[in-house]
Protein backbone atom coordinates (compact mmCIF):
# COMPACT_ATOMS: atom_id res chain seq x y z
CA UNK A 1 0.00 0.00 0.00
CA UNK A 2 1.05 3.16 -0.38
CA UNK A 3 0.62 6.21 1.83
CA UNK A 4 -2.13 7.57 0.18
CA UNK A 5 -3.97 4.21 0.90
CA UNK A 6 -4.06 3.18 -2.97
CA UNK A 7 -2.71 -0.48 -3.69
CA UNK A 8 0.65 -0.46 -5.14
CA UNK A 9 1.53 -3.45 -5.97
CA UNK A 10 4.86 -5.74 -4.35
CA UNK A 11 6.26 -7.78 -7.81
CA UNK A 12 9.55 -9.62 -6.92
CA UNK A 13 11.54 -9.92 -10.21
CA UNK A 14 13.99 -12.86 -10.74
CA UNK A 15 16.07 -12.15 -13.83
CA UNK A 16 18.80 -13.77 -15.10
CA UNK A 17 22.19 -12.29 -15.37
CA UNK A 18 22.85 -12.18 -19.25
CA UNK A 19 19.85 -10.83 -20.16
CA UNK A 20 16.67 -9.38 -18.39
CA UNK A 21 18.74 -8.22 -15.89
CA UNK A 22 20.76 -5.70 -18.68
CA UNK A 23 17.41 -5.07 -20.29
CA UNK A 24 16.69 -3.73 -17.11
CA UNK A 25 20.13 -1.87 -16.65
CA UNK A 26 19.07 -0.51 -20.57
CA UNK A 27 15.74 1.05 -19.56
CA UNK A 28 17.68 2.75 -16.32
CA UNK A 29 20.24 4.11 -18.46
CA UNK A 30 17.97 4.87 -21.35
CA UNK A 31 15.76 6.74 -18.55
CA UNK A 32 12.61 4.71 -19.32
CA UNK A 33 9.81 5.34 -17.14
CA UNK A 34 8.18 2.05 -15.59
CA UNK A 35 6.25 1.31 -12.11
CA UNK A 36 8.19 1.18 -9.23
CA UNK A 37 6.93 -2.35 -8.00
CA UNK A 38 9.55 -4.33 -8.76
CA UNK A 39 12.07 -5.78 -6.32
CA UNK A 40 14.57 -7.18 -8.20
CA UNK A 41 16.84 -10.22 -7.68
CA UNK A 42 19.52 -10.70 -10.26
CA UNK A 43 20.06 -14.74 -10.64
CA UNK A 44 22.76 -16.25 -13.63
CA UNK A 45 20.24 -18.03 -15.15
CA UNK A 46 16.16 -18.60 -14.96
CA UNK A 47 17.80 -22.02 -15.14
CA UNK A 48 18.72 -21.49 -11.43
CA UNK A 49 15.26 -20.91 -10.64
CA UNK A 50 13.95 -22.76 -7.87
CA UNK A 51 10.08 -22.83 -7.30
CA UNK A 52 10.87 -22.78 -3.62
CA UNK A 53 11.96 -19.00 -4.47
CA UNK A 54 8.61 -18.11 -5.85
CA UNK A 55 6.74 -19.74 -3.01
CA UNK A 56 8.92 -18.29 -0.47
CA UNK A 57 8.41 -15.03 -1.86
CA UNK A 58 4.33 -15.41 -2.23
CA UNK A 59 4.52 -16.44 1.34
CA UNK A 60 6.62 -13.41 2.79
CA UNK A 61 3.96 -10.82 1.08
CA UNK A 62 4.67 -10.62 -2.08
CA UNK A 63 1.50 -9.92 -4.56
CA UNK A 64 3.67 -11.37 -7.66
CA UNK A 65 6.86 -12.62 -9.09
CA UNK A 66 8.14 -12.04 -12.17
CA UNK A 67 10.83 -14.55 -13.51
CA UNK A 68 12.88 -12.72 -17.06
CA UNK A 69 15.67 -14.75 -18.77
CA UNK A 70 17.01 -15.29 -22.30
CA UNK A 71 14.92 -15.84 -25.36
CA UNK A 72 14.81 -19.37 -25.90
CA UNK A 73 17.79 -20.82 -28.03
CA UNK A 74 19.75 -17.66 -26.65
CA UNK A 75 20.16 -18.77 -22.91
CA UNK A 76 24.00 -18.67 -21.62
CA UNK A 77 24.14 -22.30 -20.34
CA UNK A 78 22.32 -23.34 -23.16
CA UNK A 79 19.34 -25.16 -21.73
CA UNK A 80 19.02 -23.19 -18.80
CA UNK A 81 15.60 -21.22 -19.77
CA UNK A 82 13.88 -24.97 -21.21
CA UNK A 83 14.63 -25.87 -17.69
CA UNK A 84 12.88 -22.97 -16.43
CA UNK A 85 9.77 -23.30 -19.30
CA UNK A 86 9.08 -26.99 -17.58
CA UNK A 87 9.49 -26.22 -13.89
CA UNK A 88 7.41 -22.90 -14.83
CA UNK A 89 4.72 -25.12 -16.47
CA UNK A 90 4.37 -27.08 -13.65
CA UNK A 91 4.46 -24.60 -10.75
CA UNK A 92 1.72 -22.51 -12.43
CA UNK A 93 -0.79 -26.15 -12.14
CA UNK A 94 0.87 -25.90 -8.44
CA UNK A 95 -0.54 -22.48 -7.98
CA UNK A 96 -3.81 -23.03 -9.86
CA UNK A 97 -4.40 -25.55 -7.33
CA UNK A 98 -3.70 -23.20 -4.72
CA UNK A 99 -6.32 -20.84 -5.49
CA UNK A 100 -3.32 -17.99 -7.02
CA UNK A 101 -4.37 -16.28 -10.04
CA UNK A 102 -2.37 -16.78 -12.72
CA UNK A 103 -1.37 -13.20 -13.64
CA UNK A 104 0.49 -13.09 -10.66
CA UNK A 105 3.31 -15.25 -11.49
CA UNK A 106 4.83 -14.42 -14.77
CA UNK A 107 7.33 -15.91 -17.01
CA UNK A 108 9.04 -13.57 -19.91
CA UNK A 109 11.77 -13.32 -22.07
CA UNK A 110 13.86 -10.38 -22.67
CA UNK A 111 16.75 -9.54 -24.20
CA UNK A 112 19.95 -7.74 -23.12
CA UNK A 113 18.71 -5.38 -26.17
CA UNK A 114 15.03 -5.49 -24.92
CA UNK A 115 14.98 -1.83 -22.92
CA UNK A 116 11.44 -1.38 -23.97
CA UNK A 117 10.20 -4.59 -23.36
CA UNK A 118 11.52 -4.81 -20.44
CA UNK A 119 9.56 -1.76 -19.28
CA UNK A 120 6.58 -2.72 -20.90
CA UNK A 121 6.43 -6.01 -18.83
CA UNK A 122 6.56 -4.58 -15.87
CA UNK A 123 4.23 -1.89 -16.43
CA UNK A 124 1.64 -4.33 -17.61
CA UNK A 125 2.28 -7.07 -14.90
CA UNK A 126 1.92 -4.04 -12.41
CA UNK A 127 -1.56 -2.89 -14.56
CA UNK A 128 -2.75 -6.98 -13.85
CA UNK A 129 -2.09 -7.24 -10.32
CA UNK A 130 -3.51 -3.95 -9.43
CA UNK A 131 -6.52 -4.80 -10.92
CA UNK A 132 -6.34 -8.40 -8.43
CA UNK A 133 -5.51 -6.51 -5.47
CA UNK A 134 -3.31 -7.79 -2.79
CA UNK A 135 -2.33 -11.39 -2.29
CA UNK A 136 -1.23 -11.11 1.48
CA UNK A 137 -1.36 -14.51 1.58
CA UNK A 138 -0.65 -15.18 5.46
CA UNK A 139 -4.02 -13.57 5.78
CA UNK A 140 -5.09 -17.44 4.59
CA UNK A 141 -3.94 -19.03 7.88
CA UNK A 142 -5.12 -17.03 10.91
CA UNK A 143 -4.24 -18.59 14.53
CA UNK A 144 -7.06 -21.05 15.76
CA UNK A 145 -4.95 -22.23 18.76
CA UNK A 146 -6.96 -21.15 21.63
CA UNK A 147 -3.52 -21.71 23.99
CA UNK A 148 -2.09 -19.22 21.80
CA UNK A 149 -4.92 -16.30 22.11
CA UNK A 150 -4.56 -16.98 26.15
CA UNK A 151 -0.96 -16.35 25.92
CA UNK A 152 -1.42 -13.05 23.54
CA UNK A 153 -3.96 -12.32 25.93
CA UNK A 154 -2.16 -12.90 28.87
CA UNK A 155 1.00 -10.04 26.98
CA UNK A 156 -1.54 -7.31 26.65
CA UNK B 1 18.46 -45.58 39.34
CA UNK B 2 14.54 -45.01 38.21
CA UNK B 3 13.36 -45.47 34.68
CA UNK B 4 13.08 -42.96 32.18
CA UNK B 5 9.51 -41.96 32.12
CA UNK B 6 8.19 -42.01 28.70
CA UNK B 7 4.98 -40.85 26.76
CA UNK B 8 3.14 -41.96 23.52
CA UNK B 9 0.14 -39.76 22.08
CA UNK B 10 -2.19 -39.68 18.98
CA UNK B 11 -3.50 -36.42 17.50
CA UNK B 12 -5.11 -36.20 14.40
CA UNK B 13 -3.44 -39.64 12.88
CA UNK B 14 -5.00 -43.08 11.35
CA UNK B 15 -2.85 -45.33 14.24
CA UNK B 16 -0.69 -46.66 11.88
CA UNK B 17 1.88 -44.42 14.56
CA UNK B 18 0.63 -47.12 17.00
CA UNK B 19 1.05 -49.77 15.15
CA UNK B 20 4.32 -49.31 13.76
CA UNK B 21 5.49 -49.29 17.58
CA UNK B 22 3.78 -52.21 18.66
CA UNK B 23 5.34 -53.65 14.88
CA UNK B 24 8.65 -53.60 16.57
CA UNK B 25 7.90 -57.41 17.61
CA UNK B 26 9.63 -58.24 20.81
CA UNK B 27 11.67 -55.11 21.17
CA UNK B 28 8.81 -53.48 22.60
CA UNK B 29 9.95 -55.31 25.25
CA UNK B 30 12.98 -53.77 25.45
CA UNK B 31 11.05 -50.31 25.66
CA UNK B 32 8.91 -51.57 27.98
CA UNK B 33 11.90 -52.55 29.98
CA UNK B 34 14.18 -49.72 29.44
CA UNK B 35 11.54 -46.83 30.21
CA UNK B 36 8.35 -46.28 32.06
CA UNK B 37 4.93 -45.55 30.21
CA UNK B 38 3.74 -43.10 31.97
CA UNK B 39 1.01 -42.54 29.23
CA UNK B 40 -0.47 -44.08 26.14
CA UNK B 41 -3.82 -44.13 25.70
CA UNK B 42 -3.77 -46.24 22.44
CA UNK B 43 -2.82 -49.11 24.72
CA UNK B 44 -3.30 -48.33 28.28
CA UNK B 45 -6.12 -46.76 30.54
CA UNK B 46 -4.77 -43.18 30.95
CA UNK B 47 -7.04 -40.11 31.54
CA UNK B 48 -5.98 -36.82 30.23
CA UNK B 49 -5.80 -36.13 34.14
CA UNK B 50 -3.21 -38.30 34.96
CA UNK B 51 -0.72 -35.89 32.95
CA UNK B 52 -2.06 -32.58 34.17
CA UNK B 53 -0.93 -34.12 37.51
CA UNK B 54 2.35 -34.25 36.45
CA UNK B 55 4.79 -32.12 37.29
CA UNK B 56 6.22 -30.06 34.45
CA UNK B 57 9.28 -31.82 32.93
CA UNK B 58 8.45 -34.96 34.37
CA UNK B 59 8.01 -37.20 30.96
CA UNK B 60 11.30 -37.52 29.62
CA UNK B 61 10.62 -38.33 26.25
CA UNK B 62 6.89 -37.79 24.20
CA UNK B 63 6.77 -39.48 20.88
CA UNK B 64 3.88 -37.11 19.89
CA UNK B 65 2.37 -38.68 16.23
CA UNK B 66 -0.36 -37.01 14.66
CA UNK B 67 -1.28 -33.56 12.80
CA UNK B 68 -3.23 -30.57 14.96
CA UNK B 69 -6.60 -30.06 13.60
CA UNK B 70 -8.89 -29.20 16.91
CA UNK B 71 -8.74 -27.38 19.51
CA UNK B 72 -7.87 -30.92 21.70
CA UNK B 73 -5.13 -31.73 19.86
CA UNK B 74 -3.63 -28.51 20.42
CA UNK B 75 -4.44 -28.78 24.14
CA UNK B 76 -2.76 -32.05 24.27
CA UNK B 77 0.24 -30.73 23.30
CA UNK B 78 0.87 -28.00 24.95
CA UNK B 79 -0.02 -30.04 27.82
CA UNK B 80 2.79 -32.54 26.97
CA UNK B 81 5.29 -30.19 25.97
CA UNK B 82 5.21 -28.34 29.02
CA UNK B 83 5.27 -32.04 31.01
CA UNK B 84 8.20 -33.18 28.49
CA UNK B 85 11.68 -33.14 28.61
CA UNK B 86 12.40 -33.60 24.89
CA UNK B 87 9.58 -33.88 22.49
CA UNK B 88 9.68 -35.99 19.43
CA UNK B 89 7.31 -35.50 16.37
CA UNK B 90 6.67 -38.90 15.36
CA UNK B 91 5.62 -39.84 12.24
CA UNK B 92 4.78 -37.80 9.00
CA UNK B 93 1.30 -36.44 10.25
CA UNK B 94 3.37 -34.28 13.30
CA UNK B 95 6.48 -33.74 11.24
CA UNK B 96 4.49 -32.60 7.97
CA UNK B 97 0.80 -32.65 8.30
CA UNK B 98 1.03 -35.79 6.09
CA UNK B 99 -2.62 -37.10 5.22
CA UNK B 100 -5.14 -35.54 7.58
CA UNK B 101 -2.67 -32.13 6.80
CA UNK B 102 -4.33 -32.40 2.91
CA UNK B 103 -7.52 -30.85 4.25
CA UNK B 104 -5.64 -27.78 3.22
CA UNK B 105 -6.64 -27.77 -0.16
CA UNK B 106 -10.39 -27.07 1.32
CA UNK B 107 -12.13 -25.34 3.59
CA UNK B 108 -14.07 -26.60 6.69
CA UNK B 109 -17.17 -25.91 5.58
CA UNK B 110 -16.65 -27.19 2.13
CA UNK B 111 -15.45 -30.51 4.10
CA UNK B 112 -18.28 -30.76 6.53
CA UNK B 113 -20.71 -29.83 3.50
CA UNK B 114 -19.62 -32.69 1.21
CA UNK B 115 -18.95 -34.96 4.50
CA UNK B 116 -21.89 -34.50 5.80
CA UNK B 117 -24.22 -33.39 2.74
CA UNK B 118 -23.19 -33.64 -0.51
CA UNK B 119 -21.03 -37.27 -0.61
CA UNK B 120 -22.69 -39.83 -2.84
CA UNK B 121 -22.55 -42.64 0.20
CA UNK B 122 -24.29 -39.80 2.79
CA UNK B 123 -27.66 -40.33 3.49
CA UNK B 124 -29.04 -37.32 5.78
CA UNK B 125 -32.25 -36.38 5.18
CA UNK B 126 -32.61 -34.47 8.33
CA UNK B 127 -29.45 -32.30 7.68
CA UNK B 128 -27.96 -33.52 10.54
CA UNK B 129 -24.49 -32.12 11.18
CA UNK B 130 -21.75 -32.12 14.76
CA UNK B 131 -22.80 -28.94 16.82
CA UNK B 132 -19.63 -27.82 18.98
CA UNK B 133 -22.11 -27.03 21.92
CA UNK B 134 -25.41 -28.79 22.86
CA UNK B 135 -27.55 -28.67 25.36
CA UNK B 136 -28.29 -31.73 27.14
CA UNK B 137 -30.84 -32.06 30.58
CA UNK B 138 -27.48 -33.29 32.25
CA UNK B 139 -25.67 -30.20 30.65
CA UNK B 140 -24.18 -28.83 28.06
CA UNK B 141 -22.03 -31.02 25.48
CA UNK B 142 -18.71 -29.52 24.16
CA UNK B 143 -17.02 -31.01 21.14
CA UNK B 144 -13.41 -29.43 20.64
CA UNK B 145 -13.84 -26.64 18.20
CA UNK B 146 -12.27 -28.17 14.35
CA UNK B 147 -9.91 -26.03 12.79
CA UNK B 148 -9.96 -24.34 9.08
CA UNK B 149 -6.42 -25.35 8.88
CA UNK B 150 -4.35 -28.45 10.25
CA UNK B 151 -0.98 -27.66 11.63
CA UNK B 152 2.18 -29.27 11.93
CA UNK B 153 3.12 -29.86 15.59
CA UNK B 154 6.11 -28.02 15.46
CA UNK B 155 3.76 -24.89 14.45
CA UNK B 156 1.72 -25.19 17.55
CA UNK B 157 5.15 -26.14 20.06
CA UNK B 158 8.41 -26.24 20.17
CA UNK B 159 10.27 -29.79 18.74
CA UNK B 160 13.07 -31.75 19.64
CA UNK B 161 13.34 -34.30 17.12
CA UNK B 162 11.38 -35.36 13.96
CA UNK B 163 10.95 -38.83 13.46
CA UNK B 164 9.40 -39.53 9.70
CA UNK B 165 7.63 -41.71 7.90
CA UNK B 166 3.89 -42.90 7.31
CA UNK B 167 4.16 -44.57 9.92
CA UNK B 168 8.16 -45.07 10.39
CA UNK B 169 9.46 -47.99 9.51
CA UNK B 170 10.48 -50.20 12.69
CA UNK B 171 14.61 -49.50 12.17
CA UNK B 172 13.68 -46.24 12.04
CA UNK B 173 12.04 -46.29 15.81
CA UNK B 174 14.89 -48.62 16.86
CA UNK B 175 17.53 -45.64 15.73
CA UNK B 176 15.70 -43.47 17.36
CA UNK B 177 14.77 -45.24 20.74
CA UNK B 178 18.55 -46.42 20.87
CA UNK B 179 19.43 -42.75 20.55
CA UNK B 180 17.46 -41.39 23.29
CA UNK B 181 18.37 -44.53 25.72
CA UNK B 182 22.11 -44.07 24.74
CA UNK B 183 21.75 -40.11 25.25
CA UNK B 184 23.46 -39.93 22.01
CA UNK B 185 20.96 -37.72 20.40
CA UNK B 186 21.82 -35.15 17.47
CA UNK B 187 21.43 -31.55 18.10
CA UNK B 188 17.91 -30.20 18.80
CA UNK B 189 15.85 -29.52 16.10
CA UNK B 190 17.51 -33.12 13.80
CA UNK B 191 15.67 -35.40 11.79
CA UNK B 192 16.64 -38.30 13.11
CA UNK B 193 17.75 -40.68 10.50
CA UNK B 194 20.17 -40.63 7.94
CA UNK B 195 20.25 -37.67 4.97
CA UNK B 196 20.13 -39.35 1.89
CA UNK B 197 17.36 -39.56 -0.77
CA UNK B 198 15.22 -42.76 -1.96
CA UNK B 199 16.99 -42.97 -4.97
CA UNK B 200 20.02 -43.49 -3.44
CA UNK B 201 18.48 -46.41 -1.70
CA UNK B 202 16.63 -47.72 -4.54
CA UNK B 203 18.25 -50.86 -6.67
CA UNK B 204 16.23 -50.04 -9.58
CA UNK B 205 18.86 -49.27 -12.76
CA UNK B 206 18.98 -45.16 -13.48
CA UNK B 207 19.67 -44.21 -17.00
CA UNK B 208 18.78 -40.40 -18.36
CA UNK B 209 15.05 -39.73 -17.74
CA UNK B 210 13.45 -38.34 -20.85
CA UNK B 211 9.81 -39.31 -20.51
CA UNK B 212 6.77 -38.10 -23.16
CA UNK B 213 4.19 -39.17 -20.60
CA UNK B 214 2.88 -40.41 -17.48
CA UNK B 215 1.00 -43.30 -16.18
CA UNK B 216 -1.42 -43.94 -13.63
CA UNK B 217 -0.46 -47.16 -11.37
CA UNK B 218 -3.23 -49.05 -13.06
CA UNK B 219 -2.29 -48.16 -16.41
CA UNK B 220 1.35 -50.21 -17.07
CA UNK B 221 3.07 -53.16 -15.77
CA UNK B 222 6.56 -51.93 -14.93
CA UNK B 223 9.75 -53.57 -15.79
CA UNK B 224 10.57 -54.93 -12.66
CA UNK B 225 14.12 -53.19 -13.18
CA UNK B 226 14.25 -50.05 -15.03
CA UNK B 227 13.55 -46.54 -12.43
CA UNK B 228 9.61 -45.97 -12.05
CA UNK B 229 9.77 -42.31 -13.13
CA UNK B 230 12.00 -43.24 -16.50
CA UNK B 231 8.94 -45.60 -17.16
CA UNK B 232 6.44 -42.70 -16.87
CA UNK B 233 5.26 -43.35 -12.96
CA UNK B 234 5.09 -40.79 -10.68
CA UNK B 235 8.43 -41.55 -7.89
CA UNK B 236 8.57 -38.91 -5.29
CA UNK B 237 12.03 -40.56 -4.35
CA UNK B 238 14.77 -38.38 -6.12
CA UNK B 239 13.66 -35.70 -3.25
CA UNK B 240 12.33 -37.30 -0.23
CA UNK B 241 14.46 -38.57 2.36
CA UNK B 242 14.80 -41.98 2.95
CA UNK B 243 15.74 -44.57 5.93
CA UNK B 244 12.81 -46.60 5.01
CA UNK B 245 15.20 -48.97 2.77
CA UNK B 246 12.77 -47.80 -0.87
CA UNK B 247 10.26 -49.81 0.01
CA UNK B 248 7.61 -48.94 -2.59
CA UNK B 249 9.72 -48.78 -5.33
CA UNK B 250 11.25 -52.01 -5.23
CA UNK B 251 7.59 -53.05 -5.33
CA UNK B 252 6.54 -51.42 -8.31
CA UNK B 253 5.24 -48.72 -6.72
CA UNK B 254 6.61 -45.09 -7.19
CA UNK B 255 7.78 -42.93 -3.82
CA UNK B 256 4.84 -41.30 -2.51
CA UNK B 257 7.30 -39.12 -0.14
CA UNK B 258 6.31 -40.26 3.13
CA UNK B 259 9.58 -39.61 4.77
CA UNK B 260 9.51 -35.97 4.04
CA UNK B 261 12.59 -33.06 2.47
CA UNK B 262 16.05 -33.73 3.42
CA UNK B 263 17.96 -31.37 4.98
CA UNK B 264 17.54 -27.75 4.43
CA UNK B 265 14.58 -28.21 2.14
CA UNK B 266 12.07 -25.38 2.56
CA UNK B 267 9.64 -26.97 0.76
CA UNK B 268 9.08 -30.64 0.02
CA UNK B 269 6.73 -29.80 -3.00
CA UNK B 270 8.91 -27.08 -4.63
CA UNK B 271 11.49 -29.99 -4.55
CA UNK B 272 9.62 -32.74 -5.72
CA UNK B 273 8.34 -30.14 -8.87
CA UNK B 274 11.85 -29.50 -10.12
CA UNK B 275 12.81 -33.38 -10.38
CA UNK B 276 9.57 -34.12 -11.60
CA UNK B 277 9.75 -30.99 -14.40
CA UNK B 278 13.53 -32.02 -15.15
CA UNK B 279 12.94 -35.80 -16.68
CA UNK B 280 10.12 -34.23 -19.24
CA UNK B 281 11.16 -34.26 -22.31
CA UNK B 282 9.62 -31.32 -24.35
CA UNK B 283 10.78 -28.23 -25.13
CA UNK B 284 7.82 -25.42 -25.94
CA UNK B 285 5.33 -24.94 -23.81
CA UNK B 286 2.99 -26.34 -25.62
CA UNK B 287 4.97 -29.97 -25.39
CA UNK B 288 5.28 -29.30 -21.68
CA UNK B 289 1.21 -28.86 -20.93
CA UNK B 290 0.34 -31.55 -23.34
CA UNK B 291 3.03 -34.28 -21.01
CA UNK B 292 1.66 -32.63 -17.96
CA UNK B 293 -2.41 -33.35 -19.58
CA UNK B 294 -1.64 -36.78 -18.05
CA UNK B 295 -0.85 -35.76 -14.82
CA UNK B 296 -3.85 -35.23 -12.61
CA UNK B 297 -3.83 -33.41 -9.53
CA UNK B 298 0.16 -32.25 -9.40
CA UNK B 299 -0.29 -30.23 -6.15
CA UNK B 300 -1.77 -33.53 -4.18
CA UNK B 301 1.60 -35.27 -5.56
CA UNK B 302 4.04 -32.32 -4.66
CA UNK B 303 2.46 -32.14 -1.10
CA UNK B 304 0.91 -35.20 -0.19
CA UNK B 305 2.79 -35.64 3.16
CA UNK B 306 3.80 -31.98 3.67
CA UNK B 307 1.08 -29.75 3.31
CA UNK B 308 0.66 -28.04 6.10
CA UNK B 309 4.62 -27.89 6.48
CA UNK B 310 4.97 -26.20 2.62
CA UNK B 311 5.53 -22.24 2.61
CA UNK B 312 2.07 -21.47 1.32
CA UNK B 313 0.81 -23.83 4.28
CA UNK B 314 -3.12 -24.23 2.24
CA UNK B 315 -5.05 -23.09 -0.62
CA UNK B 316 -6.36 -19.63 -0.72
CA UNK B 317 -10.14 -19.30 1.44
CA UNK B 318 -12.66 -19.68 -1.04
CA UNK B 319 -13.64 -17.72 -3.78
CA UNK B 320 -11.16 -15.82 -3.49
CA UNK B 321 -13.03 -13.32 -0.95
CA UNK B 322 -10.61 -12.79 2.15
CA UNK B 323 -11.97 -11.95 5.57
CA UNK B 324 -10.17 -10.24 8.00
CA UNK B 325 -8.48 -12.63 10.45
CA UNK B 326 -10.76 -11.43 13.46
CA UNK B 327 -14.19 -12.46 10.81
CA UNK B 328 -12.35 -15.18 9.85
CA UNK B 329 -12.18 -16.48 13.55
CA UNK B 330 -15.72 -16.06 14.25
CA UNK B 331 -16.84 -17.42 10.57
CA UNK B 332 -15.23 -20.38 11.66
CA UNK B 333 -17.34 -20.79 14.92
CA UNK B 334 -19.79 -23.35 14.20
S1 LIG C 1 21.40 -17.18 -19.00
FE1 LIG C 1 19.58 -16.05 -19.32
S2 LIG C 1 18.14 -17.63 -19.18
FE2 LIG C 1 19.95 -18.77 -18.98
Amino acid sequence: MSENGTFKPVIVGFLCNWCSYRAADLAGTSRMGYPATLRDIRIMCTGRLDPTFVLRALEKGADGVLIMGCHPGQCHYQEGNYKAIRRFALLKRTLRQFGIEEERVQLHWASAAEGVEFAKTVAKMTEEITALGPLEWSRNWPNEDPHIYAEEAAHE
Amino acid sequence: MSKPKLALYWASSCGGCEIAVLGLHEKILDVAEAFDIVFWPCVMDFKYEDVEAMEDGEIDVCLFNGAIRNDENAHLAHLLRRKSKVMVAFGSCAFGGSMPGLANFNDREQMFNYIYHDSPSTDNPDGIVPQQRTDMPEGELVLPNFWNTVKTLAQVVPVDYYLPGCPPEASSIETAVTAIVSGELPPPGSVIGPDITVCDECPREKHEKKISRFYRPQEIIPDPDTCLLEQGLFCAGIATRSGCGARCPQVGVGCRGCYGPNEGVYDHGAKIMTGIASVLDADTPEEVEAILDTLPDPAGYFYRFHMPDSLLRRTARTNGKKLLASEQVAASEL
